[in-house]
C-alpha cells in the first residue's frame, strides 16, 4: 500500500482506555490512529459497571483514582446524555461497630488527601437508602463519586478523536512489525508509536505481560425508579482475608439513571469461558440480598461477564513498554479501568511528549518493581 | 431453598412437539418431565378458549399421562445450564436436574416496524387470536387481518366465529406466489384451507396488499392500505398483523446450540443439537407447522430415548412435512416493499424506546445495542432483534440469561453452600 499514511501514534484497542488515548493524543496534534477488531467499546468496556470511584487500596491507587475522578468532572459538562454521566455518591455499608471503626478511618484518610467523605450513622443510613435491611451499623458517604454508561462514554472519546483528526481501523492486530503492526489480514498500519490498549488481551498480543484476566459477573434489573439512590458498596472486605487466588463476592449496586439498578459484583482467576456461571451468579446474589433483602422480588432483565485485566499489584500498566522501543502500554486496569481511563490517557501523554504530568507516573510504569501491595488506608 | 426436581429426561415446551417427544420418550421407558409456562398443555394451536384444551391436546395428553410423564404447568424456564434449568412460577422457583433435555419452546410471530405498528390496538395476528382465547371481547368489532402466511386465514376463521366482523385479509404476497403456494399443497392441506375459506366466506381476501401505515390519536383508528399503485384507507379497531413465525431458540443459544440461517436451533436427523445431550423438536428448530412438529418431537423423544431404531419409519413423514412447509413459505417471502416502510421516527425497540433512525447508522446489532440500549430491555430484543435482522440483515445470537424477566430471588437459588470470601469488587 504505497499511499497508506504513516501515523504518529496507532493504538491497538478502542475499549474506554484506547479511545480516551485516541481523545487525548489527536487533541495533542497528533496524527493518531486507533486499531479494533470487534465493536469499540464492546470488550471489558460493555461489561463494567460504570462506578467512578475513589479506591484506597494503595496510596498509588488512591492519587490515580481521585486525579481521574477529578478529570471526569471536568468532562461532565461535554458528556453527551446518553453516556448517563450521575454524580450519586457512593456509601461503603459498614455492617457493624467494628466496620463502623474501619469507617471512620477511611473517611479520615480521604480527608487527609481533601477528597470530600462523610459518615452517616445507622438513621442516617438508613434515610439515605430506605431499602437496606435494617441493623447495618452506618455508612461512608464518598458524595463525589459518581456513575455513568461505560460503552457510550468510549464512544465519547473516540468521537472526540475522530472530530480532531483521528482515525478507527476495523482490523485485528497480529504482531508488532518494522515500523508499525501487521494486521490479521495482511495489512500494515505503519506508525511512530505503537500503543497496547487490547484490555484483558493485552497478554494474546505480547506474552509475557503480567496480565491474568479476573472474570466477573454482572446483573441488570427493570425499570424502578427511585428504588435506590447512591451505589452501594460493602465495606466487608477490610475485615476478610484478602485472597487475590480464591473466587470471592461482594454486595455493589448501582443505580442506572433509567431506574434500572446494576447488581455486582464477583471476581474469579483462572476462568476462561465467558458464559454466566448459575452458582457464581447465585452467590452474588445472595450477597446483594443480605444486604437489600427485597432485592429478590425485583424483576431482572439480563446477567453476563467480562474480564478485568489484573495485575499483581492492582495498578495499571502506563508507560513504555520493557525491551520493545517504540510500544507503549496502557493496560491493566483490573476492575477500575473506567474510573483511570482519563488519567491514563493524561499520563501516557505526558510521557510520549515529554511534558510533565499532575500526578506522579512511577508506581504505574510498567518496570516499576513489583511491591507486595498490602496498603490499606 | 429452592423445590428440587429430576428427571432422565426434561421436555421444555407443551405444544405439539413437547407433547409428542414426552409421550415418546416414557413409552421407552424414561422418567420424563414435561413442563411449559401455560397452566394446560397444547401450545399455540391447540390452545382453546378460556383455559380449555383441544381434542387432539386431550389425546396426547392422555397418552403422554399413561407412560407416566409427569406434567408441570405455569413454569417458565428463564436460565440453563450443563444439566440443570431454572424454572420460575407464581409461587417460586424450581431448579430441575436433566440428564438429556429436549427443546420444544415452539416460534413466535415475527413483527414488522411499519409507522404507527405500536399504536394500542395494533396486534400480531396470531396475538390477537391469544388476546381473545384469553378473554377479550371482539364481538361487533372491526378487524384488519394482515401480513403473511397461512396464519392469517386461520386467525380471520377465529376471530369472525368470534362475532368479529373482518374486514379484510390482506396479503403481502403476490397473487401469483400465492396460487403457486395452494397448488403445491398436499391434498390435507389444501382441504384445510379451503374449509379456512368458506369459513371466512365474504370477507375479501387480497394477495398482493399490505399495510403502509397505522393512524390514531390515542390508539387504532385507521390503517393505511397499499396494493401495487393503489394507495386507501381503512377504518378499524383493531389491527392483526404478522408476518409468519420466528422460532425461539434461546434456551439453546443459552446452552450453546448452533443455530441455522433462519435462526432456528440446528438438530441433524433425530433431532439433535450441535450440543451432546440436547435435543430440539417442533418450530423451536424451524418453522414447519403442526403436523412436522408433533412428529419431529416423537423422533426427538425416541432418539433422546436411546431408541433410535424406532424413528426409522418417521423421519420421511416429517421431512415431506417440512419440505413442502419449506416451500410454501418461500413463496411467502416478505417482499423488499416492506423494509422501505420504517420511517426514521419509528419506534424499533419498545421496551428502551429506540427509533429505527436511532438504530439504522450502526454496523451490526451489538453496537447497535451497546450504543442505543435497543433489544436491552424486558423482552430481550424478542421483536426488535427479528425486525433489525429483516430490516438490515443483522445478525441476532447472543441470548443472555435470564432468556425472560425472572426474580432476582429465582437466580439467587441453587448455588452451592456458600464458603465466601468476600473483598471489594468494583
Ligand atoms: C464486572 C465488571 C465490573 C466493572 N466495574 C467497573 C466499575 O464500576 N468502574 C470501573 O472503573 N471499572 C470497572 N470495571 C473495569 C473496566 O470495565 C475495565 O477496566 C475497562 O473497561 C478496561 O478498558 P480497556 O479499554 O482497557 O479494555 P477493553 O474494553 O476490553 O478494550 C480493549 C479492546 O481491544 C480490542 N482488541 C483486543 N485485542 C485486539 C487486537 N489484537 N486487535 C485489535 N483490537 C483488539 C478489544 O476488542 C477491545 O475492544 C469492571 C469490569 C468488570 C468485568
Ligand atoms: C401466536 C401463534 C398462533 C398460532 N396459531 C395457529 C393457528 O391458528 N393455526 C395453525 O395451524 N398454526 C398456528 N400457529 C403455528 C402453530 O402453533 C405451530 O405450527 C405449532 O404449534 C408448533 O408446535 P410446537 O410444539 O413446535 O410449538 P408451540 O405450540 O408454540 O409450543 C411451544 C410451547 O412452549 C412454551 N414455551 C416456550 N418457551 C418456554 C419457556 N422458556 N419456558 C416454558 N415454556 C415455554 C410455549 O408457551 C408453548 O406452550 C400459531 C403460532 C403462533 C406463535
Amino acid at each position: 500500500m504505497p499511499n497508506s499514511p504513516v501515523w504518529d501514534i496507532a493504538i491497538i484497542g478502542a475499549g474506554i482506555v484506547g479511545c480516551a488515548c485516541a481523545a487525548a493524543a489527536a487533541a495533542a496534534g497528533l496524527r493518531t490512529a486507533v486499531i479494533e477488531s470487534q465493536t469499540p467499546g464492546g470488550g471489558t468496556t460493555a461489561a463494567g459497571m460504570g462506578h467512578i470511584v475513589v479506591m484506597d487500596d494503595s496510596p498509588a491507587q488512591f492519587a490515580l483514582t481521585r486525579y481521574s475522578q477529578l478529570l471526569w468532572q471536568e468532562w461532565a459538562p461535554e458528556l453527551p446524555q446518553g453516556v448517563e454521566y450521575s454524580r450519586c455518591g457512593t456509601l461503603w455499608l459498614a455492617r457493624d461497630e467494628t466496620e463502623l471503626r474501619l469507617a471512620v478511618a477511611k473517611q479520615q484518610a480521604y480527608r487527609s488527601q481533601g477528597v470530600p467523605a462523610e459518615m452517616l450513622d445507622a438513621g442516617a443510613l438508613a434515610a439515605a437508602e430506605p431499602k437496606l435491611r435494617p441493623g447495618l451499623a452506618g455508612a461512608m458517604l464518598a458524595a463525589e463519586d459518581a456513575v455513568l454508561y461505560p460503552p457510550a462514554a468510549a464512544k465519547f472519546f473516540l468521537d472526540r478523536a475522530r472530530a480532531q483528526g483521528a482515525c478507527l481501523i476495523q482490523g485485528e492486530c497480529a504482531a508488532l512489525a518494522e515500523g508499525g503492526i501487521k494486521l490479521r489480514d495482511g495489512r500494515r498500519v505503519a506508525a511512530g508509536e505503537i500503543v497496547l490498549a487490547a484490555g484483558a488481551q493485552s497478554t494474546g498480543f505480547m506474552p509475557g505481560l503480567p496480565i491474568a484476566p479476573r472474570k466477573g459477573h454482572l446483573l441488570i434489573t427493570d425499570r424502578y425508579p427511585g428504588w435506590l439512590h447512591h451505589q452501594v458498596v460493602e465495606l466487608g472486605y477490610l475485615r476478610s482475608a484478602h485472597s487475590l487466588a480464591e473466587d470471592s463476592v461482594a454486595c455493589n449496586l448501582q443505580p442506572r439513571l433509567s431506574g434500572q439498578i446494576l447488581i455486582g459484583s464477583s471476581r474469579q482467576y483462572g476462568a476462561t469461558s465467558a458464559a454466566v456461571e448459575p452458582g457464581m451468579l447465585a452467590r452474588m446474589l445472595q450477597r446483594a440480598m443480605d444486604y437489600m433483602p427485597e432485592l429478590a422480588q425485583l424483576s431482572s432483565i439480563r446477567a453476563w461477564t467480562g474480564f478485568r485485566a489484573a495485575t499483581p499489584d492492582k495498578l495499571p500498566l502506563i508507560g513504555a513498554a520493557e525491551g520493545h522501543p517504540h510500544v507503549w502500554l496502557a493496560t491493566g486496569h483490573e476492575g477500575l479501568g473506567i474510573t483511570t481511563a482519563p488519567a491514563t490517557a493524561a499520563l501516557l501523554l505526558a510521557q510520549m511528549t515529554g511534558t510533565p504530568a499532575a500526578i506522579p507516573a512511577a508506581p504505574y510504569l510498567p518496570d516499576r518493581q513489583p511491591e507486595t501491595g498490602e496498603a490499606h488506608a | 431453598m429452592p423445590v428440587k426436581a429430576a428427571a432422565q429426561i426434561v421436555v421444555v415446551g407443551g405444544g405439539p412437539a413437547g407433547l409428542a417427544a414426552a409421550a415418546s420418550a416414557a413409552e421407552c421407558g424414561k422418567r420424563v418431565l414435561l413442563l411449559d409456562e401455560n397452566p394446560l398443555p397444547g401450545g399455540q394451536i391447540w390452545r382453546a378458549k378460556n383455559g380449555t384444551i383441544t381434542a387432539e391436546a386431550e389425546g396426547w395428553r392422555q397418552r403422554a399421562q399413561a407412560a407416566g410423564v409427569e406434567w408441570r404447568g405455569g413454569r417458565q424456564a428463564v436460565a440453563a445450564a450443563t444439566g440443570q434449568l431454572w424454572l420460575e412460577h407464581a409461587g417460586g422457583v424450581e431448579v430441575a436436574a436433566w440428564e438429556e433435555l429436549i427443546l420444544a419452546t415452539g416460534a413466535r410471530e415475527l413483527l414488522l416496524p411499519f409507522p404507527g405498528w405500536t399504536l394500542p390496538n395494533c396486534c400480531g395476528a396470531g396475538g390477537l387470536q391469544a388476546l381473545v382465547k384469553a378473554g377479550l371481547e371482539i364481538r361487533d368489532k372491526r378487524v384488519l387481518v394482515a401480513g403473511s402466511g397461512p396464519l392469517l386465514m386461520a386467525v380471520a376463521a377465529f376471530l369472525r366465529q368470534q362475532g368479529a366482523r373482518v374486514l379484510l385479509i390482506a396479503e403481502q404476497a403476490p397473487a401469483g406466489q400465492v396460487a403457486a403456494a395452494a397448488l403445491h399443497l398436499p391434498p390435507a392441506k389444501l382441504r384445510q384451507a379451503w374449509q379456512l375459506r368458506r369459513a371466512t366466506r365474504g370477507v375479501p381476501f387480497l394477495a398482493g396488499c399490505w399495510v403502509e401505515a397505522a393512524e390514531g390519536r390515542q390508539q387504532l383508528e385507521r390503517v393505511r392500505l397499499r396494493r401495487g399503485v393503489r394507495r386507501w384507507s381503512l377504518e378499524c379497531d383493531y389491527l392483526a398483523c404478522g408476518f409468519g413465525l420466528t422460532p425461539n431458540s434461546e434456551l439453546g443459544q443459552l446452552l450453546g446450540c448452533a443455530l441455522t440461517a433462519e435462526a432456528g436451533i440446528a438438530v441433524n436427523r433425530w433431532q439433535q443439537t450441535s450440543v451432546e445431550h440436547i435435543w430440539c423438536a417442533g418450530e423451536a428448530a424451524g418453522i414447519a407447522g403442526v403436523e412436522a412438529a408433533w412428529r419431529s418431537g416423537e423422533i426427538a423423544g425416541y432418539a433422546a430415548a436411546g431408541r433410535q431404531e424406532r424413528t426409522a419409519p418417521l423421519l420421511a413423514r416429517r421431512d415431506r412435512e417440512q419440505q413442502s412447509s419449506q416451500r410454501l413459505l418461500r413463496r411467502l417471502a416478505p417482499r423488499a416493499e416492506l423494509r422501505a416502510l420504517a420511517q426514521d421516527t419509528t419506534w424499533l425497540c419498545r421496551c428502551e424506546d429506540v427509533t429505527v433512525g436511532e438504530a439504522r447508522p450502526y454496523a451490526n446489532w451489538r453496537e447497535a445495542k451497546l450504543q442505543t440500549r435497543c433489544g436491552m430491555g424486558a423482552c430481550q430484543g424478542r421483536i426488535c432483534g427479528a425486525a433489525a435482522r429483516f430490516l438490515w440483515g443483522w445478525q441476532i445470537n447472543a441470548a443472555r440469561p435470564p432468556i425472560l424477566p425472572a426474580r432476582v430471588g429465582t437466580l439467587a437459588q441453587a448455588a452451592p453452600a456458600p464458603s465466601i470470601s468476600t473483598e471489594v469488587t468494583v
